[in-house]
């Protein structure tokens, strides 16, 4: 800290982005934002503890346009940060570490969180709106 | 010579008197989460939309509250260990860290208390 003369490796901008690093700082910033977002569950669940009145503000207010897009927001980080987590104890058991292996089970994690973000997204619709 | 005991090697803790602990508990709480977390979808998919009266009854089913009080324990766990890494690895004045640390320690457990509280009050208050 005090030496501020030693070499310093090159920082990250200088090197291509792989989808491995991507999805790596991807896990971090969906886990920050969904460690923030848990405000948000415990806005919801304190709204319905706090009655009626509370409640259809809070309602109100999530299902505004900027709460909508808010929670779709919410939603693709929970269901990205669930499939790379898989994918993760699926690398702790030992398993999937060639690259082209790496590259096939992250391609399927960006899929599959978007199509379970949609799905998610047409069913609650569906079933109500 | 080292005044090492046998019984310190064994226990492997180190410096840090921590050993695998945090690494491990990241794991057991990611686990117990993916059931969860499905669950928990259904659940918000199911509460889409609805009023006061079929939300309120939704959350005041027993497998409901049960399910939201598992979640919420195992994701502010497993926040707080996650988060704990991220200021670990990118902040780095002595203050900032320390502050940082004992911030996201009790707004882990702050969050995680009242939503249970007002998960509570919803199953047994009504």
């Amino acid at each position: 800290m005090a030496n501020s003369n030693r070499p310093l490796s090159p920082h990250l901008q200088v090197y291509k982005p792989q989808i491995t690093s991507v999805m790596s700082i991807f896990h971090r910033m969906t886990g920050v934002a969904l460690g923030v977002g848990t405000l948000f569950l415990m806005w919801w669940l304190v709204s319905v503890a706090a009655g009626p009145e509370y409640y259809a503000f809070v309602a109100e207010i999530a299902g505004s346009i900027i709460g909508r897009l808010v929670l779709l927001g919410f939603t693709w980080a929970l269901f990205y940060h669930l499939c790379n987590g898989l994918r993760h104890l699926y690398w702790d058991a030992g398993w999937g570490f060639e690259l082209e292996s790496v590259t096939r089970s992250g391609w399927l994690v960006v899929v599959a969180s978007v199509v379970l973000t949609v799905v998610a997204w047409a069913v609650a619709y569906g079933m109500g709106g | 010579m080292s005044l090492n005991t046998p019984l310190k090697n064994v226990r492997g803790l180190g410096s840090a008197k921590d050993g695998t602990e945090h690494w491990w508990m990241q794991r057991v709480t990611a686990i117990a989460l993916v059931p969860l977390i499905v669950a928990f979808a259904v659940i918000v998919i199911r509460a889409t939309g609805a009023d006061y009266a079929s939300a309120s009854a939704l959350l005041a089913n027993p497998i409901v509250t049960g399910i939201i009080i598992l979640l919420v324990v195992a994701t502010m766990w497993h926040a707080k260990l996650g988060l704990q890494v991220v200021i670990e690895d990118y902040v780095h004045g002595h203050a900032a860290k320390l502050f940082l640390m004992f911030a996201n320690t009790y707004g882990c457990w702050i969050i995680g208390l009242v939503c249970v509280l007002a998960q509570l009050k919803i199953a047994f208050g009504g």
